[in-house]
């Protein structure tokens, strides 16, 4: 059913930190490692080793660069995926029911068997978080590993998100944003945790926790030693100049 | 957004299509028999093709049944859900006017309103996303309804009311390419998408791909800006201004609304691969576009 739960009894999500993010695509891999393997149709990669190739992916990571005014460039990675939002339009907009939103815990999924891949869902998502698999003609989107998080086969450390367990740099965060008690929750109020879009009203579960501010040094980093050089760096200077 | 062939005939011949249904269902031509045959006929290819269309570009036919099943939240079910309704009663309607002579004039005004419905639900499938700010507003339904009540108007052959809806297309066509550029204008920018404008000037470094993937094609395209314009011209032209004013102005016959009927077409096609290739979908922002 396209219809949203009116409140879920979890909000499983992420949390992702900006700081800390190396930008390394280890969860680019992770994630499409497991889920080519798993649930539903495969994440297909069309034409690898030609001219031209191309595939589907449930994450990727941005690289931006921001610059204010007279300060050092800085640089910043944004991997972005699902955000299994709580007022989601992707679900509401698909017209055969494959698209939902689950009352007990949040995750939106796309149940494969009702897709006809007409990708009105992907149109509906601000984010860019939906690809339709090239291969398969079905809708794709991040599960939230919905077939680890719950999976007693893997041993308990493992019953995280692919992409939280693979993460070298420790940036990303997996837990439940609708209990104010979590350490995700915790950790998104004391770093300031943010939605992405805010203003387009799709209530988005996952977070990101912003670059941590910068020091400002003292001396702009290329500025000359001395322009007028006196003492001993003046004599130099003449005597460099008379030769 | 990608202008695909699919989307852009579907939208343009079923459009016509439950135009024209609109016009026979309150009985404009007023014909039976042999005649009513040929109207109707034209009425179920246009809408019938516009529609097969439409299921072109989908990715897994094989669910297309249950494309009807979420008419309470979907406009998209919805629209297939009074498509279907629209053409059973027109078949209703359609063979005691050819068979028997009869009128069927309330069915005929309930399978009106039924076509209109149609439209509508047409363009709320593109009405309703906010991500996608040129469409996200009130003239783009009333765009559909005019392409369909004018389009519509021609083939019935009532070309004076033909003219003034084509004239009245013109001015939205218009009013809705000043509206869609201020509104694309007001998504932001790649700071405000990122929620890093306060770190100063954010501009894309590396994107997420070195290939090509759906999101891309699909989102990100872009015409470019003199081009853009110079079409949206032509599309002026052609599908609302010179029909109209042929209409209009000239003594009505066969060859002029031939003629008008034929620029109209053509106009209508520029002027839908414009609205796809000119919506500037919000993700872009993320892409530096
Ligand atoms: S991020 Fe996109 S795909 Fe995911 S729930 Fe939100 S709108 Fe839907
Ligand atoms: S692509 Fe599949 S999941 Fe998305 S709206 Fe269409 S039917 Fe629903
Ligand atoms: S939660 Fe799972 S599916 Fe989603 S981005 Fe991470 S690895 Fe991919």
């Amino acid at each position: 059913m396209t219809a949203l739960p009116d409140k879920t009894d979890k909000k499983l999500g992420l949390v992702i930190d900006l700081d800390t993010c190396v930008g390394c695509h280890g969860c680019v891999t992770a994630c499409k490692g497991w889920n080519t393997q798993h649930y539903g149709a495969p994440l297909s990669d069309t034409d690898p080793y030609g001219a031209d190739p191309g595939g589907t992916f449930l994450n990727r990571v941005f690289s931006y660069e921001a610059q204010a005014e007279g300060r050092p460039a800085q640089t910043i990675h944004m991997p972005r995926s699902c955000l299994h939002c709580d007022d989601a339009p992707c679900v509401t907009v698909c017209p055969t029911g494959a698209s939902y939103k689950r009352a007990e815990d949040g995750i939106v999924l796309v149940n494969e068997d009702r897709c006809i891949g007409c990708g009105l869902c992907a149109w509906a998502c601000p984010y860019g978080a939906r690809e339709l698999d090239r291969e398969a003609g079905i809708m794709k989107k991040c599960t939230l590993c919905v077939d680890r998080i719950y999976n007693e086969n893997l041993p308990e450390e493992d019953r995280v998100p692919a992409c939280v367990r693979t993460c070298p740099a420790g940036a990303r965060h997996f837990g439940d944003l609708g209990d104010p008690d979590s350490d995700v929750s915790k950790l998104v109020a004391k770093r300031g945790g943010y939605d992405l879009m805010p203003d387009l009203g799709t209530k988005p579960v996952n977070k990101y926790l912003p670059p941590r501010p910068k020091d400002t040094l003292d001396t702009a980093p290329l500025t000359a030693v001395a322009d007028e050089p006196k003492g001993f760096l003046g004599w130099l200077d003449k005597a460099l100049e008379k030769l | 957004m990608h202008p695909a062939p699919s989307v852009i005939i579907f939208t343009t011949l079923s459009g016509l299509g439950f135009g024209l249904f609109f016009w026979l269902g309150l009985g404009v031509p007023d014909v039976q028999g042999g005649s009513a045959f040929a109207f109707f006929f034209i009425a179920y290819v246009l809408s019938c093709a516009g529609l097969l269309a439409s299921t072109f570009h989908l990715g897994n036919k094989k669910n297309a049944i249950y494309a009807l099943s979420q008419w309470r939240t979907s406009w998209l079910s919805r629209e297939g859900v009074a498509a279907i309704v629209t053409l059973f009663l027109f078949a209703l309607i359609a063979v005691p006017r050819i068979f028997l002579g009869a009128e069927m004039v309330i069915s005929g005004v309930i399978g009106s309103v039924l076509a209109l419905i149609t439209v509508v639900t047409t363009s709320m499938i593109y009405t309703q996303l906010k991500t996608i700010p040129r469409w996200n507003q009130p003239l783009t339904p009333v765009l559909f309804l005019l392409h369909a009540l004018g389009g519509g108007a021609l083939l019935a052959g009532e070309v004076k009311i033909a003219g003034w809806l084509l004239l009245a297309l013109t001015l939205a066509l218009f009013a809705a390419w000043r509206v869609g550029d201020r509104r694309a204008l007001a998504r932001g920018t790649t700071g405000d998408a990122t929620g890093l404008a306060h770190l100063g000037a954010v501009r894309m470094l590396e994107s997420g791909h070195t290939a090509r993937n759906y999101v891309v094609d699909e989102m990100v395209y872009r015409v470019g800006r003199k081009h853009a314009e110079k079409l949206r011209w032509i599309a002026l032209a052609l599908a609302g201004a010179l029909p109209a004013a042929i209409l209009l102005l000239t003594p009505p016959g066969h060859i002029t609304a031939f003629v008008a009927l034929a620029l109209h077409l053509l106009g209508v096609v520029i002027g839908r691969w414009l609205f796809f290739a000119e919506a500037e979908h919000v993700v872009g922002l993320y892409h530096g576009a």
